[in-house]
């Protein structure tokens, strides 16, 4: 992890996710901003829409058949002996015919649902993630990894089940529910009146049960989280833990936190679990009450014996979609908060750009002038476009300055000061400090990672400012400490410095940075596969592959933060070479602790405390005694 | 696979057998409220037999009451036996975990052993659930229908008899079709999560190539393909819903057809005839319900296998062979012809016949190439390895013969690969010493040079750590590390490679008051750079895991080629 560069005293959000609300904020805003993502699929959802209707329908109109079907076709001909069946067939075939349309229909809406959700939940993901790649890198410095990650895993998956499975359940359950209220209103609307007081009182027991339910959910999401950070903790540390014979401590830690998850986890369950039950023997007495207090009717002449047979048998299809839709309902409701929290990143501020002036390839005309090439050229100019729309090249020398420059990460500690130095074409610049001096926040200022709160940096005479991002990054490359490598083979993870690269050429930018011997003992060569940003390789060996990375960019101007940290002296003295080759002809930054790799800069720049305290080269610095000659004769006070 | 994990469910015995005994309860009841509806249509209604009516809606309701009692008392049950099933099971994975030596963690990655702890055990604990109840519940419910609706009309069950096999079939088609389809949907989803962990991390590099638009097109190159293999598993699954209808559809249509021939002929009553297709419901919907569990203890197996293998793993490390009363009695260190390798392979030995001996109290410097061994060496005195031949001895014994946390305690050992926790700085620090003192710690600090910066803090000894120790620099974290080893008070200090990222004017200081503070106690510091082991006693030049010389400053730079090589490697330049 890059440590030394996090500014130490930024507010870190971090646990975000955990305690997170499982409540979404703006239904109606969510819900219309996930149909948003379905734009393409309207013909597709407008069929699925309908065949569900048909389907629940077909359900509802098949039971409803039942009654004729025994009532006209069936009874009259009890105990008969010439029964003519042609009409109790004919209502069969058309029940058959309703129920078989009822199955084409729900077959329609599932498979055409299956592209509809997948299609969108990959729409959804590639704005995400596109959002993510676009980020600030303050942003990212200021959210942890797991953090972003949970949104493309729990929420993303949330939302997937339930656009695959809720939506078509709910429309479903709504329309089976609405369908059959009908049917029992026309049938009898005093008994409806009854069904609706019991409805109240179902629906005020899934309120109960599941705000009792919800809050232990929200109980138990804390208690797993604070557990499972233990164990991502603990278990990563294990080895510290040894060392340190803290099995014992941890392991009481452990308990404590496992046994309170355990009981709200407990909790939530029960409620989960009980729900369905009581809901499906609430229906069940709601049937008897309907019954007794139907036959009472009967008794005052208020209704007839045969309604309230048929009525009954809707009281028993009414409750089973509502049972299903408050099974769902938590689940559509965390889905929805989940989708808040993926349109929350897709909606931060992505990395502006108001720079104008563009990087390009150029070359001297016979005149000598500097004129633009479409080729690769090696030679670089930075391409402004003046008023009258004429293009006015600057050749790309390598010349940057900091005038007068502030900086703080969180608006309150200036991290730098009163910040003044250039470095001339070609020229290697040392920047040299302790840890949090900040030495790795110029380099995230001339990359503009983060830009400056006053003062102003000019390359090439131009303020960055005025820089196209993408082009002013272009024409720097950098070697960071913590190399990370990307999965692929070793090939494509250095040609990732410039993806036009060929093959010869990364070979050749492996040589220049000594990684060629390593690489060609790896099992494929070039073509090994690396896995898990690189865990085969050692530390060393990525930053060599980091190099050639850097080697193969070919930029004016090189950025090496800690580049050779993790190689030991003499496999660095091996390098070197190639990175003086490198080098040559560059402007390079670079930051370092070994001072023996510093010693050769055109100037060397101490930093302390934000601010420049001395400036000079090598042997100017020693000869002055200060900061700089402490720490070099530090290195050597025995020799 | 169960045999393996069933005792954890200790001590929710009680509850893991209720659960199953009231879902059963609870099932006898539910099957008898169908029947009682019918006779509520077919007598009361029927005949207008209100008091008749009344009667049985009573029943009714006493019945559902009672149903909703045991379904209670079931999920109930059900909800403490798994969560307490899932919390013994992690108990034991975390103590088990304890237990492993260093080889064992290098076995199963940390982030695999993370996920097993918690994903997998919530799997687990999941088709636990389904299992004692909804396992229990579906067959049994199948049973009792299924003898009801005999009960009610034998020459009816022909329909249902017929049905149920040929849905069960179906699905165990799309099941088996389907899964291979989801196994293949993961491994792309696996893929697409690993392309954004990568991402995540490494967005510095990617914006400093200006690489985003190259991620984003790979990003979704990687997504089109987990669509389509999605789209290829959900094809088949979205089967499921139509054909349950159709099953569900076509017994009805046959009990119609049957049932209102054995109507017309006085065999059955017409109430009979819905309950009857209630039955069925009931029996297909318990088959779609067994399907369900099924698939997901089928996936879930996955998971339940990597726990057992973790359970499984054998601990190479162990007190054993200790001493309970053996004390480490002073800092001297012999190895005796020692071998080590990581694969515990003769032909691919890390280290070679390594024979030396420091005495109690002096300083050693190790120093070597990248991969020449030299953490390798420290980690046998510690015992965190066990060699593969010679002895190590500490304090003039075997180091096998102390106790695990004895030897631990007395050689302390900062890491190169070093972390802090959550937590206060005082709280990191009491891992080298729960009852350290204030002034204690504050000693410790200083020789770590760690006080100057704790004191600058918000709250000095008392400023939170983030998890991992973000929020303090690479050195100062390494010189919190130090402190921490101090605070053991130790007879053996290790540093390897622990003041790397510590400017070398600090690094000087830590060392002049090593040597000042901790007379007595044997330091050995691995370090690339040669100015922090220069004065040491002792120079132990490594090679490709062999001793390549021993000695001191002036003597290797007399005799030895490594070290000269290292020696003006870092020198050049200077007059």
């Amino acid at each position: 992890m890059s440590n030394d560069k996090k500014p130490t005293n930024m507010g870190r959000p971090g646990m975000h996710a955990l305690g997170k609300k499982e409540k979404p904020r703006d239904i109606k805003k969510t819900l219309k901003r996930i149909f948003s993502y379905t734009n393409e699929y309207k013909f597709r959802l407008t069929v699925i829409f309908f065949a569900v209707i048909v389907y629940a329908s077909a359900g509802v109109a098949g039971t409803y058949m039942l009654k004729p079907l025994i009532n006209n076709y069936i009874v009259p001909f009890i105990g008969k002996s010439d029964t003519d069946l042609s009409g109790f067939i004919t209502m069969l075939l058309l029940m058959a015919a309703v129920y078989l349309l009822g199955v084409i229909a729900i077959l329609t809406a599932t498979r055409l649902m299956v592209g509809v959700s997948t299609g969108t939940l990959l729409k959804i993901r590639l704005d995400l993630f596109a959002a993510m790649e676009k980020l600030p890198l303050k942003y990212h410095d200021n959210h942890t990894q797991g953090e972003l990650m949970s949104r493309f895993t729990n929420d993303v998956d949330a939302l997937r089940d339930m656009i695959s499975q809720g939506i078509i359940q709910l429309i479903n359950a709504g329309l089976t529910v609405i369908s059959i209220f009908i049917v029992m209103l026309v049938l009898s609307p005093v008994l409806t009146a009854l069904m609706l007081v019991m409805l109240l009182i179902m629906i005020q027991i899934i309120k109960f049960i599941g705000k009792r339910s919800r809050n232990y959910f929200v109980k138990q999401q804390n208690a797993l989280g604070k557990l499972n950070g233990y164990i991502e903790e603990i278990i990563e540390g294990q080895k510290v833990v040894k060392v340190f014979c803290y099995e014992q401590n941890s392991k009481e830690s452990f308990n404590e936190r496992n046994e309170v998850l355990r009981k709200s986890a407990a909790g939530a369950y029960t409620f989960a679990n009980i729900l369905m039950p009581i809901m499906g023997n609430l229906s069940y007495i709601n049937f008897a009450i309907t019954a007794a207090i139907g036959g009472m009717l009967v008794v005052f002449g208020r209704l007839d014996i045969g309604t309230i047979g048929a009525y009954l048998q809707y009281t028993r299809s009414f409750s089973q979609p509502l049972t299903q839709a408050s099974g769902i309902f938590n689940a559509v409701l965390s889905a929805l908060a989940g989708a808040e929290r993926i349109f929350a990143v897709i909606d931060e501020e992505p990395e502006t750009d108001d720079g104008d002036i563009t990087l390009v390839n150029a070359e001297f005309d016979e005149a000598g002038q500097i004129t633009e090439s479409s080729c690769r050229t090696g030679l670089w100019a930075w391409k402004q476009i003046k008023e009258n729309n004429e293009a006015f090249l600057t050749p790309l020398r390598g010349d940057v300055r900091f005038i007068d420059a502030y900086f703080s990460y969180d608006g309150e500690h200036n991290v730098l000061k009163n910040i003044d130095l250039y470095a001339k074409p070609g020229q290697k610049i040392a920047l040299v400090g302790s840890t949090g001096a900040g030495k790795t926040t110029i380099t995230n200022l001339l990359t503009r990672f983060y830009d400056l709160d006053q003062g102003k940096i000019l390359y090439d005479g131009i303020n960055i400012k005025r820089i196209k991002k993408d082009d002013l990054r272009h024409s720097l490359a950098m070697v960071l400490q913590d190399t990370h490598l990307f999965t692929g083979t070793v090939m494509e993870n250095i040609r990732y410095g410039r993806l036009s690269a060929g093959d010869d050429e990364v070979i050749t930018a492996a040589r220049r940075a000594n990684a060629d011997f390593f690489i060609s003992h790896l099992p494929q060569g070039y073509q090994t596969v690396i896995t898990a940003d690189g865990a085969n390789l050692s530390q060393g060996q990525r930053q060599l592959l980091a190099i050639a990375r850097a080697a193969v960019a070919d930029p004016p101007v090189l950025i090496l933060d800690e580049a050779t940290s993790s190689i030991d002296t003499r496999t660095e003295a091996l390098i070197e070479q190639g990175m003086n080759d490198l080098m040559l002809g560059r402007t390079v930054f670079v930051i370092a602790h070994r001072l023996s790799t510093v010693r050769n800069a055109a100037a060397i720049i101490v930093l302390e405390n934000g601010q420049i305290i001395e400036r000079g080269s090598h042997n100017e610095l020693l000869a002055l005694q200060a900061r700089y000659y402490q720490l070099y004769t530090g290195m050597f006070e025995l020799t | 696979m169960i045999k393996k994990l069933l005792p954890y469910i200790g001590e929710y015995k009680k509850q893991a057998i209720l659960s199953p005994v009231t879902v059963i309860i609870e099932v006898i009841i539910e099957v008898f409220i169908p029947f009682l509806m019918a006779k509520i249509i077919d007598v009361g209604i029927k005949n207008g037999d209100i008091p008749y009516m009344f009667k049985i809606g009573g029943v009714m309701i006493v019945l559902a009451l009672m149903s909703m009692t045991f379904s209670a008392l079931a999920g109930r049950f059900a909800a403490v036996a798994a969560t307490g099933f899932a919390s013994n099971l992690r108990k034991k994975l975390f103590y088990k975990v304890s237990e492993f030596s260093f080889a064992n963690l290098d076995r199963i990655p940390t982030a695999s052993l993370i996920t097993r702890l918690t994903t997998d055990v919530t799997n687990t604990q999941m088709s636990f659930m389904l299992i004692i109840r909804i396992l229990v519940r579906a067959p049994f419910m199948m049973i009792m229908a299924t003898s009801m609706a005999i009960a009610i009309n034998a020459r009816l069950s022909i329909v249902f008899l017929t049905s149920v096999p040929i849905l069960a079939a179906a699905m165990t088609l799309i099941i088996l079709l389907a899964f291979p389809r989801f196994k293949q949907m993961l491994t792309r989803y696996d893929k697409l999560n690993s392309l954004v962990q990568e991402n995540l991390q490494a967005i510095r590099v990617v914006k400093a190539f200006v690489r985003e638009d190259h991620e984003i097109s790979k990003f979704s190159q990687a997504a089109k393909e987990l669509r389509n293999y999605q789209q290829k598993a959900e094809k088949l699954v979205a089967l499921n819903m139509p054909l349950m209808s159709l099953a569900i559809y076509a017994c009805i249509m046959a009990i119609c057809w049957r049932g209102g021939n054995l109507i017309i002929a006085g065999g059955m009553q017409t109430g009979e005839l819905f309950s009857f297709i209630s039955y069925v419901i009931q029996i297909l919907m318990a088959l779609v319900m067994i399907s369900m569990v099924l698939v997901n203890i089928v996936l879930s197996k996955a998971s339940a296998e990597r726990i057992i293998e973790v359970l499984d793993e054998k601990i190479d490390i162990t007190d054993e062979e200790a001493d309970a009363s053996l004390q480490v009695e002073d800092g001297s260190i012999i190895m005796d012809n020692v071998s080590f390798s990581y694969s515990k392979n003769p032909d691919n030995l890390t280290l070679q016949n390594i024979s030396l001996t420091i005495n109690s109290g002096e300083t050693v410097g190790i120093i070597g190439g990248t991969g020449s061994a030299k953490t390798t060496l420290v980690q046998l005195i510690p015992r965190l390895y066990d060699v593969y031949s010679g002895t190590v001895k500490v304090g003039g014994h075997d180091v096998r013969n102390y106790q695990l946390t004895t030897l631990r305690n007395a050689c302390s050992m900062v890491l190169q690969k070093n972390l802090l926790f959550s937590g206060t700085i005082r709280d990191n620090l009491r891992w080298g010493n729960p009852h350290a003192t204030e002034e204690q710690m504050k000693a410790a600090c200083q020789t770590a040079c760690a006080d100057e910066f704790i004191q600058k803090f918000e709250g000095g000894y008392d400023y939170l750590i983030e998890q991992g120790g973000v929020n303090v620099s690479g050195g100062q974290r390494q010189r919190l590390c130090i402190a921490r080893a101090l605070l053991k008070n130790p007879k053996i200090i290790i540093l390897d490679d622990s003041t790397s990222a510590v400017d070398v004017a600090t690094d000087t200081k830590i060392r002049n008051a090593l040597r000042k503070e901790l007379k007595a106690t044997t330091k050995i510091i691995i370090a690339q750079r040669l100015s922090s082991i220069i004065e040491a006693d002792k120079i132990i030049v490594m090679n490709e895991g062999q001793i390549n010389d021993i000695g001191t400053h002036e003597q290797l730079l007399a005799r030895n080629e490594i070290y000269k090589d290292i020696y003006f490697s870092q020198q050049k330049g200077v007059s």
